[in-house]
């Protein structure tokens, strides 16, 4: 079946670099426009259900396999909540970012660090569920064969 | 003797322990798709579920000491940041959910290894503590919205645990599909209420929404609607009468430990929601003059307590009849809310309590049960009472107490919401609680019945007790309703002061 | 007349929406449109949430041109509570230049989509599961095989019963 589909194929291997670069746009824009960890995600997770429907799930469970994926959705909640606690550590309230590192008063180091790791946390929380979700629903054997649509 | 205790936890804890009661299980649920096999998840559970106990008992200390406790998240001052606002009313409800949390975790462990398969244990304890999470998060905090997605956050998880059921028996997927699309359209209507009141007030932190209604008038029909939304809404969630269609299958066909740690606290957090929804955010002259709630509340509330203890009577499954007896008992929380006094608020709260203890107790030993003689119909439940005594005695002390006995929690909060109905005027409410007790005898009466005086069905049920880790924690609820049943000062005083926290909103931001 | 219902068309709209999605919801025995059916309900409380959001003559929440500088600096909200989120002009209170529509029923939606694709996720997993152990999506199925079974299971009981 992959044998087939050649511009397909072609298409979604340029595309793909290109929309994880344009995640990863939409990633480190957040602090200051539209965008952010939400949106970022599912465009990453997006690029890779691209090449499993395009290259077939058992290729793309090569590349990130599930097991990966439902541990990014964790470590993206451990790093959201550790930055919590981290703050909390240092002596502030759950999430306040202006602990987050040692600065004179009125400085922004510690705002833009902790947007930084939240949104971060949020990417990778965002895209390992969405493609556990697409693992979970793809990897399960199709009752109609492709053949007989 | 709580002080030492408190005194002995490290100071960021205790300045910080309203985010940690919600952030702790959060983050070890994170941990637990890490751990190597499910009993290492299962431990962490306990951990998760023993430092909110903590934080709850600190935060109750805290509350006592200044009124009020409000942690602003992230330093950012309400109304415009999120603020977790702990009064009189959340404690009770924390502590609840905490101290079932923490029984129910040391207990689950027999059951979950005997009916999920062993490679679901690590995620099922995550989803629990997700959970546990979520209901404590609607506990906890001050903020409408925020509400709405702690609330969402409980609800997703509950499905997922409660289709877990589906490997034993097929029919929790429908059941846990049904219990999708109501509580999902109840959740949608709570945030469509809300998003009424956001259009009339501006704003989300609930005092200064109560703040800013007082102000609006009276027939502002965007107010009436955002409330009108948010009662379905949350009645949906709490199973309130009409609308309880989910629960009955969902208790019956999910697991065990499932089933226990939802009947004691799922219901309860939304009764807590509409509580506060009612009495802080609307003021109650509002609630009770303006629109008249009692009027449909009340009528309600005793229409669940007759129909569905009836219903209940003619269950064939142990587990089934005691979900529609949870629906019945949300009647009588109902009833004494509806009457929007003090005392019946109150009241209601107190039943709400020892509900939660005796049903906690009645579905640990009905998981007991299964685990033993696989079977929940009431004639497997035949001639028990020799083969599992010390189950079955907590089995009948909290069906006594769910009954009404004298002496037991269930007697104490009967009579309590008796008497505030008597002082209300409402002598219709008091025939229909007396009456709904009578049909718990029934429905109760044909279990004892099956278990301690008839002969076992077949030969198998030879002397076969509950293991130690369900026993203990079965154990601590029963006793807790019998110290209830007789000694209730403490926890009327727990009560009233949360009635009272429920009442005025102390406006201090 | 025509103005009346033309100032309000985003409101026809939500209710369009919330009576079709409700409608599927009860009417549908198929559990996949129930759900869809639901999403649509879903969807039309946030559109009604993005229309509250809306200013009059205000821009997308976005800071740019003259307001972009300076940003960073920390403001104190605190300092008025009283102006948040209903409609008055932003532009004065918060000493910006252009008028920009509410950003907070955004931030609350994303939130709320998030919450209605995990509902959606878990919803369209449990309808394969049925389908996996009952071989139907039709709920109205479903259910009739689950009362063939429970009578089966009471007709058991009763030959135990009384054997």
């Amino acid at each position: 079946m992959t044998s087939h589909h050649v511009i397909l194929r072609v298409v979604s291997k340029l595309l793909m670099p290109v929309i994880v670069v344009y995640a990863f746009y939409v990633q480190f824009h957040g602090d200051y426009g539209p965008g952010g960890g939400f949106q970022a995600g599912v465009i990453l997770a997006v690029s890779v259900i691209l090449f499993a429907l395009v290259f077939g799930v058992p290729e793309a469970l090569r590349a990130v396999p599930a097991r990966f994926a439902a541990s990014l959705a964790a470590i993206g909640l451990l790093l959201y909540a550790g930055v919590g606690i981290w703050a909390m550590l240092n002596g502030g309230n759950y999430l306040d970012y202006d602990f987050l590192v040692e600065e004179a008063p009125g400085g922004h180091a510690g705002q833009h660090l902790g947007i930084l790791l939240i949104e971060l946390g949020v990417l990778f929380t965002v895209s390992g569920s969405m493609l556990t979700i697409f693992y979970a629903f793809a990897g399960r054997v199709a009752e109609i064969r492709d053949e007989d649509w | 003797m709580l002080e030492t205790i408190i005194s002995a936890l490290p100071d960021m804890m205790v300045a910080n322990a309203a985010p940690l009661l919600v952030v702790v299980p959060l983050m070890l649920a994170g941990i637990c798709v890490f751990v190597p096999n499910g009993r290492a998840a299962w431990v962490l559970t306990i951990l998760g579920s023993i430092i909110s106990l903590l934080c709850a008992l600190t935060l109750l200390l805290q509350v006592g000491a200044q009124g009020v406790v409000s942690y602003h998240l992230g330093g950012f001052a309400p109304p415009l940041g999120i603020e977790f606002r702990v009064d009189g009313l959340n404690i009770l409800f924390l502590l609840l959910v905490t101290c079932i949390g923490v029984l129910a975790a040391i207990f689950s462990w027999p059951t979950v290894e005997a009916e999920i398969r062993a490679e679901k244990h690590r995620l099922f304890y995550a989803a629990h503590l997700i959970c546990f999470t979520g209901l404590s998060g609607v506990a906890i905090t001050g903020d409408a919205f925020n509400l709405f997605v702690f609330l969402e956050i409980s609800s997703i998880s509950t499905y997922v645990l409660v289709a877990l059921g589906g490997t034993r028996d097929r029919r929790a997927f429908p059941a846990a599909f049904n219990y999708l699309m109501m509580g999902t359209i109840g959740a949608t209507f709570f945030v469509i209420g809300v998003g009424f009141l956001y259009a009339a007030t501006g704003t989300l932190n609930m005092v200064d929404m109560a703040e800013r209604l007082a102000l609006i008038d009276a027939d502002n029909r965007a107010v009436v609607a955002g409330f009108a939304f948010i009662v379905v809404g949350l009645g949906v969630k709490a199973a309130m009468w009409p609308l309880h269609q989910w629960l009955p299958n969902a208790y019956a066909y999910a697991p065990s430990f499932v089933t226990m740690f939802l009947s004691a606290t799922a219901t309860k957090v939304a009764i807590y929601a509409l509580v506060r929804f009612g009495f802080t955010v609307f003021a109650p002259e509002y609630t009770f003059e303006a629109l008249n709630v009692a009027l449909i509340f009340g009528p309600l509330a005793m229409i669940a307590m007759l129909a569905c203890s009836f219903q209940a009577v003619f269950q064939t499954d142990v587990r089934r009849m005691l979900a529609y007896s949870s629906v019945a008992q949300v009647g009588y929380m109902l009833l004494g809310i509806a009457i929007g006094t003090s005392a019946g608020l109150s009241a209601g709260l107190f039943h709400l309590v020892n509900h939660a203890l005796m049903k906690g107790a009645l579905f640990m030993a009905v998981a007991g049960v299964v685990l033993t003689y696989q079977g929940t119909r009431i004639t497997d439940f035949a001639g028990l009472g020799r083969a599992a005594p010390l189950t079955m005695t907590a089995f009948a002390i909290a069906g006594l107490s769910l009954i009404g006995m004298p002496l037991t929690a269930g007697f104490q909060s009967k009579w309590y919401l008796l008497q505030a109905m008597l002082d209300a005027g409402w002598g219709i409410a008091a025939v229909v609680i007396v009456a709904s007790s009578f049909l718990a005898v029934i429905y109760m009466g044909r279990v004892l019945q099956a278990v301690f005086f008839q002969a076992p069905v077949n030969p198998r049920k030879q002397r076969r007790e509950a293991p130690l880790l369900l026993l203990v924690p079965l154990w601590i609820l029963t006793l807790a309703t019998l110290y209830i049943g007789v000694q209730a000062d403490w926890i009327i005083d727990l009560v009233q002061a949360a009635a009272q926290a429920s009442f005025v909103p102390e406006g201090v931001l | 007349m025509v103005q009346f219902i033309l100032e309000r068309a985003n409101y026809w709209a939500i209710i369009g929406l919330m009576m079709v999605g409700l409608y599927i919801t009860f009417q549908s025995a198929n559990m996949i449109k129930r759900l869809v059916g639901l999403s649509i309900f879903q969807t039309s409380v946030f559109l009604f949430y993005i229309t509250l959001g809306k200013v009059a003559g205000g821009s997308a929440p976005i800071l740019f041109g003259r307001d972009a500088k300076g940003h960073g600096a920390k403001v104190d909200h605190s300092a008025d509570p009283g102006t948040h989120g209903t409609e008055v002009a932003h532009a004065e209170t918060h000493g910006l230049i252009e008028i920009y529509s509410n950003p907070l029923p955004h931030v609350l939606i994303l939130t709320a989509i998030v919450v209605g694709v995990a509902t959606l996720a878990v919803g369209l997993a449990l309808v394969v599961r049925i389908r996996e152990s009952y071989g139907s999506i039709e709920s109205d199925e479903v259910r009739r095989m689950d009362i063939g079974v429970a009578d089966a299971q009471d007709a058991d009981a009763l030959v135990e019963a009384t054997s």
